[in-house]
This record gives C-alpha cells, structure tokens and sequence, in this order.
C-alpha cells in the first residue's frame, strides 16, 4: 500500500500535534488545585472564637494575594485564597480541612492556624500528601520531614529560642538561679525542654518551675512563689496578656531579675505599654521581625513599603497589630515558593521549592536573618537576635544567632 | 408529640442505606467528604438525642452534655491509644463509663432542680476540660496535646472505603440506639419518665421511684451522649480538650431545641440542623457579601443567630413539630374550608 500525500502530511501533523502536546506536559505540570489560570491555596483561622485575635494573620494574607493578583499573579496564575473559620476547635479544622481537600480541591494548606488544629491534621495532610505549608505555630514538632514530608513551620520554633536564651543566661549571668513561668500547655513545655537542652549539664540553675493556665485571671500567686524561691533569673514563657500582669506584679513586690520574656510576648503596644514601661525597663527577649511600633525601622525601605501597602490595601486595619506583620511576611514567602515553582506545579515540586531556599530574604525579617531550608531541615527561620527593652522601645544588641535545634 | 410515622422510617432508612452505594455512579454528589459530614451528623443526632431523653422526656435541663460526651471520646481514644482495643469495642465500654457519671452525676442533681442544675451541670462543662488538662492525668490524656488516633478500618474485606464505612458504622449504632429510646420510651419506665416531668408530684403520688428514675434517666442520656462522643473520636481521629469547650454543650441544646424537644426524630433532625447551618454560616455570609453586594460584613455567626431567632419564630416548636402541625392543619377539613374563605374574601376585594 502506497503512502498518499495526504495520508503523510495527515500522519506528520498528527505527530507533530502529539510531540508538541508531550512537550508542552514537560513544561507544565499540574497537580488537582493547580492550572494555567489558577492556584487554589487553602487556609484555616480562627475567625470566631477567643482565639480571633489571629483572625488578622489571614486578612493579611488575603489582601496580600489580591495584591499580588491585581499586578498580575504569580507566573501568570492567579492565587484563590480560600480561607475557612475553624474557631480554633480541632474537630472542626478537621471538618474544614477536608472541605479544602476533597471539596474545594486546593493545592496547598497553608498557614493554617493553631497547634492542637494543626496536630489534628498532621496525619491527614501527609497520608493525602497535600502540603501543609509554613504553618502559624511554633512548635517544634513541625520539622519532621522524616515522617511528615508534607509539613512545615515558619517561625523560630519555641525549642530553639529556648536553647537561646539558656545560653546566653550561662554566658552572662554568674551563680543564675532561675525561676520558670510557662503557660502549661506544649507551647510552654516546648520553650521550657529547649531551656533544658540549653542549660546543659546546669539545669539544676533551674530553682523554681510554676506554670498557669492560659484561662487563668491573672498570675500574681505564681510570681509570688518565685520571688520567694530566691531566683536572680526570670523566665517567663507568657502570652502577651499574662506576661504584661507578671511585669507589672515583679515590679510591685519589688523583685528584680533579670528578665527574659519570650518573643510571643514582644509587642511594645500590647506587652509593654500596659505593664508600665518603668516596669519592663531592660527585660530581654529575642525577635525575628521588625516592630512596627519601633521607630528604628521608620527609614526602613521594607517597614516604608509595608506601611505603603498597608495604607492602600488594609486602610482600617491597626498597624500596631503584630499579626499584619507577620501575614504580609509569610504570604511573601510563601509568594515566592509558588514563584519558584514556575510551570511545575505539582505538590511534590511545592515542597521541593519550599525546602530548597538558601538564605532568601523575606521582608520585615530582622536585618541579618534569612529563611534557609533543605530536605532535612523543615525549619525555614531559625535564628534570632536578643534584644533589651529600652525607654519605650526594644534595642537590638548582640549578633544574630542561629542554634540547630535537634 | 406524636411518633415519625412507620412507613416513612423504613423509606429513610432504605435510602440511608443505599445512597453510598451510589458513588460509583455520582462521584461527586456522593463525595467521601460529604458522606464524612452525614456522619458527623449522625454523632450529633445520637448526642442530641442523648439529651432529649433527659430534657425532652424527663424534664432535667443540662448544659453539661459536652462533658459527657468528653468523657465518651476519652475513654474511647484511652483505650485504642494505650490498650490497642479495636474502635468498636470501645463503645460499650465508653457507654458504661458515661452512664456510671452520668449516674453519679445524677444523684446530687436530685436535690437541683431548673435553674439550679443548669448552673450544676454548666460548672461540670467548664470543668471537664480542665480536668482532662491536670497533671496526674497528663499521662493517660495527653494533656493539651490530646490524643492522635487512626481511622477504624474497614473489616472483612468489605468493598468499601473508610469515609462509607465509617458511615454505615455510625449509621447502625444510631438505629440501634434510636430503637432502643423508641422502646424504653414506649415502657413502662418511659412513661413513668414522662410523668415526672409532667407532674412531678402526681407521679411522686402514685408510686413512682422518682429519685430512681431521675437518676437513671441521668445515666441512660449520659451514656448516649458518650457513645457519641466515642464514635467522634474514631471519626476525627484525634481528641484534645479543647474540643470539648462549653459551646459543644450550647450547640447540642441548639439541635434539641430546633429539632424538637420531646420528639425522637426531632433529635435527628436537630443533630443534621446544626452541623448543616454550621458548616453553612460561613458560606452564606461570604455569599451575602460577595455574590449579592451588600456592604454588610456579617460574621458566620451573626448568620447562625439570625436563622435560629427566624427558626424559633416560625416553627417554636422546633422543625419536627413545626412540620407536624403545618401537615394536621393542611388535611383537615376545617383548615381547608377556612382557607378558601380567605381565597373568597380576597377574591371579593
């Protein structure tokens, strides 16, 4: 049988057609939640609830992907936000999760708020190998990716800034006699093993440990208690409203130690105002990003442009919420990890690009401290500088500091 | 309140049944995720139904059913978590316990009556949770942390998936358990449960262990509401106290109230009713804003209070009675002549 003309040009542009579709699969990649017009990115907050203080994390984001989207999107492709209430309840994020996944279909969970909500879906996130990327809490059991390859933190986690300031109460302090303060809870515990891990073979440095509730009324009677233990250290792991009462009560009863405050507890307009600045002179603490209420960054290019953004994209939103700093952050990171991914958007790749940064510099992070990632290593930030509270703001002092936590 | 008319349960529960066995055809109708929200459903319903049992038909208000229903998951997710006990047997068990605190409970709420054993029963919902926090616990709950648990398989080599089978799994404790309230209420125990709550006294007079009754009655709600906290701890695969905070006690009354106190398949309808307008609120506010225009920024919430003030209004007898007397008043004669007067008189005008 004789090949026709027209059979054969039929045949090669049929093959063409084929090769030229087979190329363009090379070049683009999509996994469920991802297209040429589209990434559809999952969330949960607690938009209801005691915990709807956070809520402001994701607006943040929210209005961060409009943005993003209004100047074109990310590689052409418009980021869906698709953020549910959960009202910080771990049943119900476990409900509204697998709404996202098997419903909405997204791409990636991420910033998903909270670590009991987070823990309820740790195992669910990875058996369905959907990320669940750069998570809003600092425990450290985010960096797992032996066992839990689809998750990771964002922040410093509590066990390294535990181990941070250990060390540099042993470096510093002659004959230390701490006393412990910890919400008792996995955050508190969390803060007080890196201590421990710190402290080395002088955790018996540790004279007094007391913990509160997170629904306690106030904490007077457990810093009473270590008064009395004859501490000359303070360490206190409170959230920002339990924190300013211990301030201003170690004050009342005159008891002065030195001071180290965890970074949950920074805020100058929510810690440091409302326990008297008289009170809080010379407490210590360790940040990774900038406060917008310090005025050190007001020259800042980054701090200048997140004021410029938030005034266009947020105008009602209070800029001495913390949380608006920290979603415009994340969401740039996160930004960038899509970026990265280019025409390969399969979740495999998401979390290839997520774990390959090499000192990538993420706005309104503290001058010096980068996000690095590998395969092994799930903690994108991990490194702090202390800082002491001075007149009616925070002076940095120090290096940066960097501990691998284990 | 009269009983959900026989026929009617065998169609429902025929269709309950069958649905799943749909997905094949109508993947995304029948999705895993929506047959995951029936089951939730179920949980709520049979800890909804829990409580009418005590408030519906016994007359004893509790606002401390989610501790209860703690209990239920705990016990269950102790027992899979450290004693490797398969998640079926756990029920019973889990049963047993709530209905020995629910009991116990019951005994000093004998002497509370109204508003007095709703500020008891508030007081055990706030501090269960705590309790589930304390140290010498700590071990044995988890603490804050709670417990991470696993999906109950699916046995047998049966041909289904997880989400169908825990289903089915929820589905048959249900009618079990629907049955079995069916039956005690239909008792001599049921009426006798009945008429304390109607006339305490009168029953009291005629010979009725009242003190027995009530206290048992306790025990019986308890343990339903535990079962269903006990299949929620399979279903979820995971426990923390948190969970089990005061609004789980408000959101049940909710589904009794909506439902239909008194009424059995109220308690169904209630348990389906809030996890609908739960899970329903928030797309609704978002549609509110976004699809219609309206510059209000309503919270999930505000949506939520605002259907059940609607709800409370039009149907005050929940929606189980609701339906009931807008059928009656549709099939008997009377209605019907005096609504084509109303068409008469409109015509003429």
């Amino acid at each position: 049988m004789g090949t026709t003309r027209r059979g054969f040009v039929g045949g090669a542009s049929a093959l063409a057609l084929l090769s030229g579709s087979s190329a363009a699969f090379a070049q683009k990649k999509y996994d469920e939640g991802a297209s040429d017009s589209e990434i559809k990115i999952g969330n949960t907050n607690p938009y209801s609830g005691p915990a709807s203080s956070y809520a402001a994390i994701a607006k943040t984001i929210d209005a961060y992907f409009k943005s993003i989207n209004d100047s074109g999107g990310v590689n052409g492709r418009k980021i869906k936000f698709i953020s549910l209430d959960d009202g910080y309840s771990p049943p119900k994020t476990v409900e509204m999760v697998r709404q996202l996944v098997e419903q909405d279909k997204i791409f990636a969970l991420f910033q998903s708020l909270g670590t009991p909500c987070n823990t309820a879906i740790h195992k669910y996130m990875n058996q369905k190998k959907v990320p669940q990327l750069y998570v809003a809490t600092g425990a450290s059991k985010w960096g797992d990716p032996k066992n839990f390859p689809w998750t990771m933190g964002f922040q410093p986690d509590y066990h390294t800034e535990g181990v941070i300031y250990a060390k540099h109460i042993l470096a510093n302090i002659k004959d230390a006699k701490v006393g412990v303060l910890h919400q008792n809870d996995d955050y508190g515990r969390d803060y007080l093993d890196g201590f421990k891990e710190g402290l080395g073979k002088e955790t018996d440095r540790i004279v007094k440990v007391v913990t509160f509730e997170a629904t306690d009324p106030t904490v007077d009677s457990q810093i009473i208690q270590l008064k009395d233990s004859g501490a000359n250290v303070f360490f206190n792991v409170s959230g920002p409203k339990a924190a300013a009462q211990g301030i201003r009560k170690a004050a009342d009863i005159d008891w002065k130690p030195a001071h180290y405050l965890n970074n949950v507890s920074a805020s100058v307009a929510a810690v440091m105002k409302p326990a008297g600045f008289d009170n809080a002179q010379g407490i210590i603490t360790a940040a990774y990003i900038m406060d917008a209420t310090d005025k050190q960054w007001d020259d800042n290019a980054e701090m200048k442009e997140w004021r410029a953004w938030m005034d266009k994209n947020m105008p009602s939103a209070n800029k001495a919420d913390a949380n608006h700093i920290y979603g415009y952050a994340v969401a740039a990171l996160m930004t960038e990890t899509l970026k990265r991914c280019g025409d390969d958007l399969t979740r495999a790749n998401l979390m290839k690009q997520a774990a390959s940064f090499q000192k990538f510099r993420v706005p309104l992070l503290l001058p010096g401290i980068t996000v690095s990632t590998s395969p092994t290593d799930y903690y994108p930030i991990q490194a702090v500088q202390l800082q002491r509270f001075k007149g009616e703001t925070w002076q940095l002092f120090g290096d940066v500091m960097h501990a691998e936590s284990s | 309140m009269p009983a959900f008319p026989k026929k009617w349960l065998w169609i429902l529960l025929a269709l309950a049944f069958l649905v799943p066995l749909l997905q094949p055809l109508l993947p995304d109708v029948v999705s895993n995720y929506r047959l995951f929200l029936v089951s939730t459903m179920i949980i709520a319903a049979i800890a909804v139904l829990g409580l009418n049992l005590l408030t519906g038909f016994n007359g004893q208000i509790s606002l401390g059913h989610s501790a209860f229903y703690a209990v239920g998951a705990y016990t269950a997710a102790i027992l899979m978590d450290k004693l490797d006990m398969p998640y079926y047997a756990t029920l019973p068990i889990a049963a047993v316990m709530c209905f020995i605190v629910g009991y116990l409970f019951g005994l000093p709420a004998l002497k509370l009556e109204g508003h007095y054993l709703a500020l008891a029963t508030f007081a055990l919902a706030l501090s269960v949770p705590q309790i589930l926090k304390y140290k010498w616990l700590e071990d044995l709950t988890g603490g804050v942390q709670g417990i991470v648990l696993s999906k109950p398989d699916v046995p047998f080599g049966l041909p289904l998936n997880e989400d169908q089978w825990l289903y089915y799994y929820c589905l048959v404790v249900m009618v079990l358990l629907y049955w079995a309230a069916a039956n005690i209420l239909n008792s001599r125990s049921g009426r006798a449960m009945m008429a304390i709550r109607d006339q305490y006294m009168a029953a009291d007079t005629m010979g009725i262990d009242t003190a027995l009754y009530k206290t048992v009655t306790f025990g019986i709600s308890a343990a339903y509401t535990g079962i269903a906290g006990a299949l929620s701890a399979s279903a979820i695969a995971f426990v923390a106290p948190d969970s089990f905070n005061f609004f789980l006690s408000i959101k049940f009354l909710i589904g009794l109230v909506v439902g239909g106190v008194g009424s059995l398949a109220g308690s169904v309808v209630g348990g389906i009713f809030y996890v609908l307008v739960d899970n329903s609120a928030q797309a609704l506010s978002t549609f509110v804003k976004n699809d219609l225009g309206l510059q209000f920024d309503l919270s999930a919430y505000t949506v939520f209070g605002i259907i059940l003030i609607v709800l409370m209004y039009l149907m005050p007898m929940g929606i189980v009675g609701g339906v009931y007397y807008l059928v009656r008043s549709m099939r008997s004669p009377g209605a019907k002549a005096r609504e084509q007067a109303a068409l008469k008189q409109r015509a003429s005008s």
